[in-house]
């Protein structure tokens, strides 16, 4: 009794803190701040009809294969038999291929327009990277499948075969289009986004630390490893995040190079295969409503959940960085 | 707690802003409100009825990336002949044209694979006519160095397609083309990766060929094929066999002749090897003497002398019970002429013209067509 009533009196509490705080506000405060609530409501709705949606529309497929999606190798319409295991796999290799080589490349890149490239310069740079990033996918598309998969089809994929063949990567038939051609395409498209976004969290390094490192005698190489990088590493990752959001779910592009196969997976780079995305760019035109139209709206729900799944773990991972990072400064180490 | 007071110029600029926010989202509701007005609206139509023209001035119809150029030219030249009908066409795929015609979107489907029985047991709206409109034939085109001229036949196709053979210097292929230097190359197969009526045509000439694809692969406007590349489109098809020494694909003849791409010569049925045109294949189509009513019937590998094997048929498809009297018969007057006066533009643009032992089957299929208790069509 004496609790509930305790409690009782605690939830009052709260609520005149409540109504002095409205009366506080004037109607105007209080108006703006139910329109951007507003917004903010539009947005998650947005979210969780496109859920809502995927998942009404998918049942029918997932009532009959289960997890059998998952693991089936065939998309078949004319047995009605569907599966999207290549696809899944080959989202998962084209982007981890684009992310391998594009931070690396990102990061050293920028730390070159921040660190060591003459100011003029790095503005003339810094403009045509960031020009990269605007060009449309379709465009990136086209050069792969014009000049890219032919390049690859005649020279790159034998070079490759020829001197590192032993590699399981690059066994099997060169064909120009595959997975190694949708990684590189994915790669070059979001190494701009890296780029752009590592290149301003790096040029935000407290002066103060990095003089202090060089005072102490400390070399280039030095102050960026002890002084920008563990200050940009949290931006940098967010910049990771963008480009892999954009290389999981990337589209025309990969359509045009990726070769369009339901192969079994394989460690080759050279096997023509699919993505999830592409499969539904593919097949939408042409699906039939029933099992057919229900496998491509699960193709995209498992997407999304892919999406969501990366973006939870880098979350995480951000957040496990900044608290490592705010204990390390709390020690008073450098 | 507010130590910030907003001057008089201040306060009028946060009510513009009020305003414009308020402006914006009645803009968006009315702008909301109108789509829905237009959706429901579409019914009604004003006009002169004169004794002969249909009061309705406008048809919609969508479907099949490959009778557009057609349809583009027909329904050009339509409006000038006919009681100024505008017929507005929508290239959006046979599968999305079958799909809204089912939804009643559109006044007629196109499509270049008929209907499935199952997607029939669909319509709401009773039964569905079939009413092949042009013909169409696929090329089997070829990349290969020093090779200007090839022969295939139906078999060598289907093993190819299913990696089966996987060489140009295989026996097989080496036994019909005596005098040929074929390269020992490996053969790359292209297909088309989104659903096509082309695609649909060359897996059923293929089923039709080889009992084992047809138990293995089947046919389809898409299916899981064994082996190879998939491109996007005929041009992304054209465009991989271009890239690539040693490939083959297969490409809509319409493509084929306005690109001048190279193309193999095929066995047909009687053993004779015929180069795809528009006379070989307009001659597969007059060698089928009993085709099924319903005219839902792929015409791959006919019998005559002259037949290019993979050819098809593509279909206007309308439902036979037209609820509103006044535009089922603009449609079957529409339908009519394009299976008459219509065809005179298909040789033009590379398309095949109904023989006449087929227009015959579509005027019975046209006269079907049922506006109340008569019939829609009042020609004859």
């Amino acid at each position: 009794m004496i609790q509930e009533r305790v409690s009782l009196s605690k939830a009052r509490q709260q609520w005149i803190r409540w109504q002095r705080l409205l009366r506080a506000q004037r109607p105007g405060d209080l108006f703006f701040r139910g329109i951007t609530l507003l917004f903010v409501l539009i947005v998650l709705g947005l979210v969780a009809g496109t859920a809502w949606i995927l998942i009404s529309n998918s049942l029918p497929t997932i009532r009959r294969f289960g997890f059998s999606f998952l693991t089936n190798k065939a998309f078949d319409p004319v047995h009605d038999s569907y599966g999207v295991l290549p696809a899944i796999f080959g989202t998962l290799i084209t982007s981890a291929f684009a992310l391998i080589f594009a931070v690396p490349l990102g990061v050293g890149a920028s730390i070159f327009l921040v660190d060591f490239c003459p100011r003029p310069l790095r503005l003339v740079l810094a403009f045509l990277i960031d020009l990269l990033a605007a060009i449309p996918s379709v465009i990136y598309g086209l050069w792969g499948f014009l000049v890219l998969a032919p390049w690859l089809h005649n020279n790159g994929e034998p070079w490759l075969q020829q001197h590192l063949g032993f590699l399981p990567l690059f066994q099997g038939q060169p064909e120009g289009v595959g997975y190694l051609g949708a990684g590189i395409i994915l790669t070059m498209m979001v190494l701009p986004l890296i780029i752009s976004v590592s290149r301003e969290v790096m040029l935000v390094t407290p002066v103060a630390q990095r003089e202090a490192l060089l005072a102490l005698g400390a070399t280039r190489w030095e102050v960026i490893r002890h002084a920008v990088l563990p200050f940009a590493r949290v931006g940098i990752l967010g910049g990771v995040i963008l480009a892999l959001g954009r290389a999981l779910g990337e589209t025309m592009a990969v359509t045009m190079i990726v070769g369009n196969q339901a192969n079994e997976p394989s460690l080759s780079l050279f096997t023509p295969g699919y993505t999830l995305a592409s499969v539904i760019a593919n097949q939408f035109g042409e699906a039939t409503p029933g099992l057919f139209l229900s496998a491509i709206i699960e193709a995209g729900l498992i997407l999304f959940i892919i999406t969501l799944i990366t973006n939870i773990l880098a979350r995480w991972l951000i957040a496990s960085l900044q608290r490592q990072a705010q204990g390390r400064s709390r020690g008073g180490r450098l | 707690m507010t130590q910030f007071t907003p001057s008089p110029s201040h306060r009028g600029r946060l009510q513009l802003r009020y305003l414009s926010a308020l402006l914006l989202l009645g803009l968006l509701a009315l702008l909301a409100a109108c789509g829905n007005n237009s959706n429901s609206s579409g019914g009604t139509t004003t006009g002169s009825n004169s004794n002969t023209c249909p009061s309705t001035k406008q048809l919609t119809g969508a479907g099949s990336t490959f009778d557009n150029p057609l349809f583009s030219k027909m329904f050009q030249e339509y409006p000038k002949v006919n009681c100024g009908i505008n017929v507005n066409y929508q290239a959006v795929g046979s599968g999305a044209g079958i799909n809204n015609l089912l939804q009643h979107i559109v006044d007629f489907g196109a499509t270049d694979a008929p209907m499935t029985t199952d997607q029939l047991n669909k319509s709401t709206s009773g039964p569905i006519l079939h009413i092949p409109i042009t013909i169409g034939a696929v090329a089997i085109s070829y990349n290969l160095s020093g090779v200007s001229q090839l022969k295939l036949t139906g078999p060598i196709l289907a093993a190819i397609y299913q990696g089966k053979i996987t060489s140009w210097d295989d026996p097989q292929i080496k036994a019909i083309n005596s005098g040929v230097n074929l390269p020992h190359k490996n053969i790359t197969v292209v297909h088309r990766s989104d659903g096509s009526g082309t695609t649909s045509i060359f897996t059923h000439y293929l089923s039709a060929i080889s009992p084992d694809w047809q138990s293995k692969v089947g046919a389809g406007t898409t299916v899981n094929w064994p082996t190879g590349v998939g491109a996007k489109g005929s041009s992304g098809v054209a465009g991989q066999i271009k890239n690539t020494d040693g490939a083959i694909g297969y490409v809509e003849l319409t493509y084929v002749l306005a690109n001048n791409i190279p193309y193999a010569q095929l066995q047909n049925a009687a053993g004779k090897f015929v180069a795809p045109s528009l006379d070989s294949a307009k001659a597969d189509a007059e060698s089928f003497t009993s085709i099924p009513a319903d005219l839902r019937f792929y015409i791959v590998n006919g019998s005559g002398d002259n037949a290019y094997p993979i050819t098809g048929f593509s279909w206007v498809v309308v439902y036979q019970n037209q609820s509103n009297s006044d535009k089922g018969q603009a449609l079957a007057r529409l339908l009519w002429w394009m299976v008459h006066d219509g065809q005179q533009y298909a040789q033009p643009l590379n398309y095949v013209p109904l023989p006449d032992t087929i227009v015959s089957k579509d005027e019975a299929q046209i006269k079907a067509i049922r506006c109340g208790s008569s019939a829609c069509y009042s020609g004859s």
